[in-house]
C-alpha cells in the first residue's frame, strides 16, 4: 500500500473509481481472508490442535499395568468411560466393572471441586463487584492525590498470584498475623470454612483493583452533562447513581464480571499454594483446575476428559453471559453507549 | 451473526486456559520403550539431569569428573527446586524419547513408576552395580519387580527431636512418648508434632505409624493394597488418639516441616518428628531458644526404634541414552564413596553408605549421624509402586480424615485400600 500515500491529493475524490480490485485491497474487504490467514494458521496450531488432541485422548483408556511383566501397556479405546468416571464418580474395581469412587481417589472429588469452584466464583465476584464499584466511584472524583490513589490501588493487582498466595499463607498460618489480630486460634488452612474464607479473601484482595479499573473506565465515558441535567431536575445523589450511573456503566461492568467469572472458574494457583486444596475433609478448597493437574500425574487420558468437561462448563457460562446477560466484549465503546441509552 | 462469531471467539479463549493443561502431556501410550540392550558399550559425552543444586554439590563433582574424563564429559542440566515440576519435566522428556537425558536423578518415590513405564535401564548384566555397603532400605527404593533400576545416591530418614532439659532419656516406644506428655502439659507446651497437613509429608508420617505397628501399604507387586489390616489401623490409631487427646496440639494439623521446626525452636514442643536438616538450624539459628537443650533420637517404635519413611534420590540411566557405558560409570561415581562423602560434608545430605556414618571425624562434624544411621537401618521405603501418585493421595486423604476424627482408623485403612484398588485396576 506504499503507493496510496504518494497519490496526489487532487485525485482523492476520484479514488474510489480507480481503486484496483485485488486481493491486497484491504479497504474493500476482499483481502481480509489472506490477511487473517497467518493468525488463523497460528491459532489452529496452538489452540486447534491441542483441543482436538485433548478430545481424542479423552476417549482413550489410561495405560494399565501388565501384571506379568510389571510394565504399563496402553489402554485402548475407552468410549465414554472417562467421562462417566468423573460425572458419576464411578471407579474401576478389581472384580471388573465400576463402583462408587472411594475417598482418597481423585474420582470422588469431582462434584466437591465443581461446587467449590462455583462457590468461589459466585462469592468472590459478588464481593469484587461491590468493592470495585466503590473504589471506582472514589477514584472517579476529582481530588488532590488522585493519581497516587489510582496507582496505590493497582499494587495488589501487580503482585504475581503465586506471591499473593504465599503472603496470605503466612498471614493465615496458625501463628500468623490473622490469629494475632483476632486473638483467636483458628486453623485457617485446616477447617473447611476458614480455608474457604482465606482463599476468597486473598482472591478479592488481589483482583478488586482489576474490577475497579474496568468500572472506572466505564464511568469516565459517562458525559458530565447527564449529571448536570439530573441535578437541575432535582435528582438526589442516590437517584443519580441508580438511574444514570448504573445503567450507563453496565456494559463495562458486565465485561468486567465476565472476565472475572471466567478467571475464577479456572482458579488454580491461589488455592494450590495457599491451602493445597485442603481444609475440612481435605478437599474443601479443591477446584476443577487443581483436580486436572492432580489427575495429569495419574493418567493423561482421564485428565483430558476432565479438562474437556471443565471447558464445556466454562464455555456454557460464557455463552450465558454473552447471549442472555448482554456482556459484550467485541462491541465498540460507541455501540455500548448507544445500547445503554 | 455477530453474536455467533463472538461465542466462537469465546470458546477459543476459554479453552486456551483449560485445555492447555490436559493437552500438554501428549499421548498416554507407554509401549514405546527404548531398547534396553542397545548402546551398552558406547561411550561419549552425556547429560546429567537433577533438580536445583541448592548446596552446590553437583557442579564441583561434575567438574572433577570432567577433568578425569575429557572424552566423556558430563553436562549438568539443572531443573527447578519443585519436586512436582521435576517429575513433569522428566515425564515429558521420556515421552519424547529424549536421548539427551542420559542420567537422571529420580526421587525415591518415582523410581517404580518410571521403571514400569519402561524408561529406566535395568541395572543388570553389564549395567550392574555393586550394592555391597549400601544401606539395604535405600536399595529397596530403587528396586521394582525384583530388578534394580537405579543407584541410590542420597538418603534421608526421620529423627525424633526432643528437649533433653525436660526429659532425661528419649522415649523408645510410642507408649513411653505419650506418657511423657504430662511433662509437656505441666510446662504448657505441645507434646508431639510431625507433618500432618494434607500433603506428601502426611504420607511420610502415616506410613511411619503404619509400618512401625507392623502394617504395610502395598504388596510386593506394587499394585495390591495390603493396608486394610488390624496392624495398620492400630498404627494410624496411635496418631488419631494422640490428636484427640491433645498430645498432638490442634494446630499441628496445619504443620509442614517448617512450621514444626519453628514451633520446636520457639520452645513450644516437647517432641518433634523431622528430617536431619533441622539439626544445624536449631543449633545455630538466632531465633532458636533450644540451641543447647535439644537432642535427637531414633523414632519411637513398638519395642525398639520405629520404622522411618525414607527420603532421598536415586540416579538412573535412561533407556534412550546413546552412551550407556559412560552413563553407567557416572552412576557408579555418584553412588561411590568419594561423592557420598562430599555430599555429606558439602551439602549435609545423608549418604547411602553405612561406613560413612561410622567415621569418627564425620561424626564429630555431624553429631546426629549415629542416630540417623539407626533411623535409616530400620527404615521402610514409602510404597514402591508405579501408582505412587494415587497411592500417596489415598494415604494422605484418609489419614487426614482419621486424624481429624471424621473416620475411625479402621474405616480409613479400608478406604485407603479401596482407593488404591481403584487406581491400580483401571
Amino acid at each position: 500500500m506504499a503507493t496510496a500515500g504518494t497519490v496526489p491529493r487532487t485525485d482523492a475524490p476520484k479514488a474510489p473509481k480507480k481503486r484496483r480490485k485485488g486481493i491486497f485491497n484491504v479497504s474493500e474487504g476482499g483481502g481480509a481472508p489472506i490477511l487473517v490467514a497467518p493468525t488463523l494458521a497460528l491459532l489452529a496450531i496452538v489452540i486447534g490442535y491441542p483441543v482436538v488432541k485433548a478430545v481424542f485422548m479423552s476417549f482413550q483408556k489410561d495405560p494399565g499395568l501388565d501384571k506379568a511383566t510389571g510394565l504399563f501397556v496402553s489402554g485402548g479405546f475407552a468410549g465414554f468411560s472417562n467421562y462417566t468416571h468423573w460425572l458419576f464418580e464411578r471407579c474401576a474395581q478389581t472384580t471388573g466393572g465400576t463402583g462408587p469412587c472411594p475417598q482418597g481417589s481423585l474420582g470422588a472429588e469431582f462434584w466437591t471441586s465443581m461446587g467449590n469452584t462455583v462457590m468461589f466464583t459466585v462469592i468472590s465476584v459478588a464481593i469484587e463487584v461491590v468493592l470495585g464499584m466503590w473504589f471506582a466511584l472514589i477514584m472517579h472524583r476529582k481530588f488532590r492525590g488522585r493519581g497516587l490513589l489510582r496507582a496505590a490501588v493497582l499494587v495488589p493487582w501487580a503482585i504475581p498470584t503465586a506471591v499473593t498466595a504465599k503472603l496470605f499463607f503466612f498471614i493465615f498460618a496458625f501463628s500468623g498475623i490473622a490469629n494475632k489480630l483476632l486473638h483467636a486460634q483458628i486453623l485457617w488452612t485446616g477447617d473447611a470454612w476458614p480455608a474457604r474464607f482465606a482463599v476468597i479473601s486473598a482472591d478479592v484482595w488481589k483482583t478488586t483493583p482489576f474490577m475497579a479499573l474496568l468500572i472506572l473506565a466505564g464511568l469516565q465515558v459517562i458525559p458530565d452533562d447527564v449529571y448536570e441535567a439530573a441535578q437541575i431536575d432535582g435528582a438526589t445523589k442516590f437517584q443519580q447513581f441508580v438511574q444514570i450511573t448504573l445503567p450507563l456503566v453496565k456494559p463495562a461492568l458486565m465485561v468486567a464480571v465476565l472476565f472475572r467469572t471466567l478467571d475464577v472458574l479456572r482458579i488454580f494457583d491461589l488455592p494450590y499454594i495457599l491451602t493445597g486444596g485442603g481444609g475440612g475433609k481435605g478437599d474443601a478448597t479443591n477446584t476443577l483446575s487443581i483436580l486436572v493437574i492432580q489427575q495429569i500425574r495419574q493418567g493423561f487420558n482421564s485428565a483430558a476428559a476432565l479438562s474437556t468437561i471443565t471447558f464445556i462448563f466454562i464455555f456454557l457460562v460464557a455463552f450465558i453471559f454473552v447471549r442472555f446477560l448482554g456482556a459484550n466484549v467485541v462491541q465498540t465503546q460507541d455501540e455500548q453507549q448507544k445500547a445503554a441509552r | 451473526m455477530r453474536r455467533k462469531a463472538m461465542v466462537a471467539a469465546m470458546a477459543v479463549t476459554t479453552f486456551f486456559g483449560v485445555a492447555a493443561c490436559g493437552g500438554g502431556g501428549g499421548g498416554g501410550s507407554s509401549s514405546g520403550s527404548g531398547d534396553a540392550n542397545a548402546g551398552l558399550n558406547s561411550r561419549g559425552p552425556i547429560t546429567y539431569v537433577q533438580g536445583k543444586d541448592n548446596s552446590n554439590v553437583v557442579r564441583p563433582a561434575i567438574a572433577k569428573w570432567n577433568k578425569a574424563h575429557p572424552n566423556e564429559k558430563v553436562t549438568f542440566k539443572e531443573q527447578t527446586d519443585q519436586a512436582d515440576q521435576q517429575h513433569d519435566d522428566l515425564v515429558q522428556h521420556f515421552q519424547a524419547k529424549d536421548k539427551n537425558y542420559d542420567v537422571v536423578d529420580v526421587d525415591v518415590v518415582w523410581t517404580a513408576e518410571f521403571a514400569a513405564k519402561g524408561w529406566l535401564q535395568p541395572l543388570t548384566g553389564k549395567m550392574a552395580i555393586d550394592t555391597n555397603g549400601l544401606l539395604p532400605a535405600t536399595v529397596k527404593t530403587a528396586t521394582y519387580n525384583g530388578k534394580l533400576y537405579a543407584a541410590p545416591q542420597a538418603s534421608d530418614g526421620g529423627l525424633l527431636y526432643y528437649r533433653k532439659d525436660l526429659v532425661k532419656t528419649p522415649p523408645k516406644t510410642w507408649a513411653e512418648l505419650t506418657s511423657a506428655c504430662k511433662i509437656a502439659k505441666q510446662k504448657n507446651i505441645g507434646c508431639y508434632a510431625g507433618q500432618f497437613q494434607k500433603y506428601e509429608g502426611l504420607t511420610v508420617n502415616a506410613a511411619e505409624a503404619i509400618n512401625t505397628a507392623g502394617g504395610t501399604i502395598v504388596g510386593k507387586d506394587g499394585a495390591t493394597p495390603t493396608v486394610d489390616s488390624a496392624a495398620a489401623a492400630k498404627g494410624l490409631g496411635n496418631l488419631v488418639t494422640a490428636y484427640k487427646d491433645g498430645d498432638i496440639p490442634k494446630q499441628a494439623i496445619t504443620f509442614q516441616e517448617e512450621q514444626g521446626r519453628i514451633a520446636f525452636e520457639a520452645g513450644k514442643l516437647l517432641f518433634m518428628r523431622n528430617w536431619p536438616y533441622v539439626y544445624n538450624l536449631a543449633k545455630t539459628e538466632g531465633s532458636s531458644k533450644v540451641k543447647n537443650t535439644f537432642g535427637v533420637a531414633p523414632l519411637p517404635g513398638l519395642n525398639g526404634p520405629g520404622a522411618s519413611s525414607l527420603g532421598g534420590h536415586n540416579a538412573a540411566v535412561s533407556v534412550y541414552s546413546d552412551h550407556k557405558a559412560t552413563a553407567h560409570d557416572f552412576v557408579k561415581y555418584l553412588n561411590g564413596k568419594d561423592f557420598q562423602k562430599f555430599e555429606l560434608t558439602q551439602g549435609s545430605l545423608a549418604p547411602v553408605r553405612a561406613d560413612l556414618y561410622n567415621d569418627p571425624a564425620l561424626q564429630k562434624q555431624f553429631p546426629y549421624l549415629p542416630t540417623l544411621l539407626t533411623s535409616i537401618q530400620n527404615a521402610v521405603p514409602r510404597p514402591v509402586t508405579p501408582f505412587y501418585p494415587a497411592v500417596t493421595k489415598a494415604v494422605q486423604d484418609n489419614a487426614y480424615a482419621a486424624i481429624k476424627g471424621q473416620k475411625t482408623p479402621e474405616q480409613a485403612v479400608k478406604s485407603m485400600s479401596d482407593a488404591i484398588k481403584a487406581a491400580s485396576s483401571s
